[in-house]
């Protein structure tokens, strides 16, 4: 909301006042977000509880070892964000411009890794609308469809929430280069902050549901082809 | 009603920039009101298109004008532009976009961008359901329910769907942006129970907006999904849940009713209390009671499914829960009618419309509660009792709550008066037509004729041709406001305040300045302030007559803000 000549817009009064209606508005946004996540967690539940077996079957397809590289990938880059917020608080635009570019980095590395989870899933015919096709026990078919149904629209919603937040970054990133932000305003980098780290929470919740619900089993269990 | 001899404000928001970039690309929140008024208004003729086709093919048992297949996609159409083009953005949008920063004494909205983008979405979304209508409409009614919109229907469901999709977040920007505004732009001195209560509303309608419409979202992108990829999130053939589907769907869609009322309940406050001159009575009461109606709109979703396989026990849960709904509601009926007693009432249009207002949404209220029973809901579920119903709310309240408010603040908004005969003629031309369409609907529905079927048994023809009948009649008194209000922007009287009411919003000039105030307001008193009126002259002729012709009382103390 700021221009070029005052950081307060035209309709504010105060720095604080304009601080905290973005705040509030932030917040907001993300309670939508969760309401958003939260019909399709309440759909997980719903199936899950139809088809308990199934769905920890078709978990045991997923490589829990990538998903841990990318929820690690995600708190490192939450914790960049972190001291990217401070630096800017701080007024320190070299440190602001290092940590959003590691925060970047991170969120990368995190799509990296899903494009070839995702690539890797439909070598295996696990798409479901596209080639799925189960050779697994005939009675877990539905379950393991709706699973990875769930799956891939969940993580997919998320992704899109990533390459978003991607985009907001490089905005951020170039905003901050050109000095825009100091000690009395740097709204845009915490509002920021604050959606960067409500997207790694949505995926702290994935990891478990989606990627650890069949670890035990031997992979592929149920005996996919 | 009095007579004034104002003249308009040289400079004000209607002519201070020219050119449609002006319009197209404005942040100013009184322009956007008006753009989406005119979109809405659009909507709601269109829609209102298709309820007559409706109407006329119900003049007779027989199938006489369209087959099933277009029938279907009439009552679908007319569902679907009127309750998420229409309805939800109605009052919020346009006159909540107008007026809140005036009443609150801000500049604007807190995020004037997002204000406008917001009006983009909707209009996205508004494109892909004109789209629809174009090429051969969409025949699942307004509720998708699954597995026949994601397997079965051979209409545009995907377009349709995408098009609820976006106009749903346009509401949500709204509805974000609304809560922001209210919580931090406020006059200094403007304390939370001094706000009008039309603020009140709007703010729980907001939490609606914002807390139940993402559901929608989702869903109506998994239909689309689910029909564009053949998978079967909803499909009982491929271990889906089409039950799921309607919980999600009414998880929105029942507060979607209390986004669509809400606003008007609002609206009625302020009417009240402008044309009784009185405080609203109970006025924390009504403001609270808004709060608890947007609270419990959340826990009553189920009463739409007692009959969707439902458990008895989760049945009698959601039917106890929407019982309580009706104390809030009870609350703000009571409190007007209490301040309409030994109030200095008078009649003009939009009083006659909020009186109106009472009268249909106290029936549309009560009849609810037959709704909300689980014995009686297996007799009428799906049957015309239920559309008369929940028209009583959505057009008995909501509309006239919206012509209402049209009425009150157009001098506001365009600073001319409309013609206060016709004004009368409308709102009386309304109310019969509204009561003689809907009250056989309750009747024929009693008797147990099923929603959506555009043949009928022969019994029902004499209260289907008086419904038919009475929705013409409404459609002239919907049509006459059009022709009026176009007239008066260029024809009607000069007006600033014609009402004398209280308000931030009447400190402003009429038509208000670009930024409303010249200098921030300092709000020293709570809302509905009203002096004591002289005993004579009396307002009952809707026409004051000399010795009271200054808007302000001498005294300065009744008025409610000094601007400073």
């Amino acid at each position: 909301m700021s221009n070029a000549h005052s950081p307060i817009a035209h309709h504010f009064y105060t720095v604080e006042q304009q601080k905290e209606a973005a705040t509030i508005g932030m917040w907001l946004f993300l309670a939508t977000e969760i309401l958003l996540f939260g019909a399709l967690f309440t759909a997980y539940a719903v199936y899950r509880q139809k088809f308990p077996d199934a769905f920890m079957v078709a978990s045991s397809r997923m490589d829990w070892k990538m998903g841990g590289l990318n929820t690690l990938f995600l708190i490192i880059s939450s914790v960049t964000m972190v001291f990217a917020v401070s630096a800017a608080e701080k007024g320190r635009r070299g440190g602001l411009l290092g940590f959003l570019a590691a925060t970047g980095f991170f969120g990368t590395l995190f799509l990296v890794v899903k494009y070839f989870e995702y690539k890797h899933h439909y070598h295996d015919q696990d798409v479901p609308g596209l080639n799925f096709h189960w050779a697994g026990a005939p009675e877990f078919a539905n379950g393991a469809q709706m699973f990875f149904f769930l799956y891939f629209f969940m993580t997919g919603l998320h992704a899109l929430h990533m390459v978003v937040g991607l985009g907001l970054l490089i905005w951020i990133f170039i905003t901050a280069y050109q000095g825009k932000y100091s000690p009395e305003y740097y709204n845009p980098v915490e509002m920021f902050g604050l959606y960067w780290h409500f997207v790694d929470l949505v995926w702290i919740f994935l990891f478990p549901l989606l990627y650890l619900l069949g670890a035990h089993l031997p992979p592929g269990g149920g005996g996919h082809h | 009603m009095i007579e004034e001899n104002v003249s308009l404000p040289r400079i004000h928001y209607l002519n201070s920039h020219y050119g449609w970039k002006s319009w197209l690309f404005t942040t100013d929140h009184k322009r956007i009101g008006l753009l989406y008024m005119i979109s809405i208004t659009l909507m709601f003729f269109l829609g209102g298109f298709f309820a007559l086709l409706i109407r006329l093919e119900l003049l007779t048992p027989q199938a006489d004008m369209f087959n099933a297949d277009t029938y279907n996609k009439f009552f679908t159409l007319h569902g679907v532009i009127l309750v998420f083009f229409f309805l939800v953005p109605s009052i919020p949008a346009t006159l909540g976009n107008f007026l809140i920063p005036l009443m609150i004494g801000a500049k604007d909205v807190a995020f004037p961008k997002l204000n406008l983008l917001s009006w983009y979405i909707y209009a996205i979304g508004s494109l892909f359901t004109l789209w629809v209508v174009a090429v051969g409409g969409v025949d699942t009614g307004w509720t998708f329910y699954t597995p026949y919109s994601t397997t079965f229907a051979n209409t545009h469901v995907i377009a349709a769907t995408l098009g609820v999709f976006f106009t749903g977040f346009s509401s949500i920007l709204t509805g974000l942006n609304f809560i922001v505004t209210i919580h931090k732009m406020r006059a200094p001195g403007l304390t939370w129970f001094r706000l009008p209560l039309f603020i009140w509303s709007l703010y729980a309608t907001s939490i609606i907006q914002v807390l139940a419409t993402p559901v929608l979202g989702i869903t109506m992108v998994l239909i689309a999904v689910e029909r564009f990829a053949r998978v079967g999130i909803f499909d009982p053939a491929l271990g889906g849940d089409p039950v799921l589907f309607q919980h999600m769907f009414w998880f929105y869609s029942h507060p979607a009713v209390y986004i669509m009322i809400l606003p008007s309940l609002g609206v009625v406050s302020e009417l009240i209390s402008a044309f009784t001159w009185k405080r609203v009575f109970g006025y924390k009461f009504v403001a609270v009671s808004s709060l608890m109606i947007a609270i419990f709109s959340f826990i009553v979703w189920g009463h739409h499914m007692y009959v969707s396989s439902m458990s008895i026990y989760a049945g009698m849960l959601f039917s106890i829960l929407s019982y309580l709904v009706a104390v809030p509601s009870a609350v703000k009926v009571f409190n007007w009618t209490a301040t309409l007693y030994k109030g200095s009432v008078s009649y003009d249009t939009p009083m006659l419309y909020a009186l109106g207002f009472i009268g249909l949404f106290t029936i549309g209220g009560l009849t609810g509660l037959f709704l909300a029973s689980m014995g009686l809901d297996r007799h009428l579920h799906d049957t015309y009792f239920v559309i008369a119903h929940f028209h009583l709310i959505m057009v008995g309240g909501a509309v006239m709550g919206y012509f209402g408010g049209l009425h009150y603040w157009w001098p506001k908004m365009f600073g001319r008066m409309y013609p206060e005969w016709w004004g009368r003629l409308s709102a009386l031309i309304v109310f019969v037509g509204f009561n003689l369409s809907f009250f056989p609907q309750f009747i024929i529905g009693y008797l147990g004729m099923p929603r959506r079927y555009h043949v009928y048994a022969p019994e029902f023809q004499v209260l289907n041709v008086m419904s038919t009948a009475g929705s013409s009649i409404l459609g002239v008194g919907y049509l006459l406001p059009l022709v009026y209000f176009i007239w008066s922007l260029r024809y009607g009287k000069v007006a600033s305040n014609p009402w004398m009411a209280k308000g931030l919003e009447w400190e402003a000039a009429s038509p208000p300045l670009p930024e409303n105030f010249l200098e921030q307001p300092v709000v020293t008193e709570e809302a509905y302030n009203y002096p004591i009126r002289p005993a004579q002259p009396t307002r009952h002729t809707g026409r004051l007559t000399s010795g009271l012709a200054q808007p302000a009382d001498t005294t300065g103390k009744g008025r409610e803000a000094e601007v400073v």
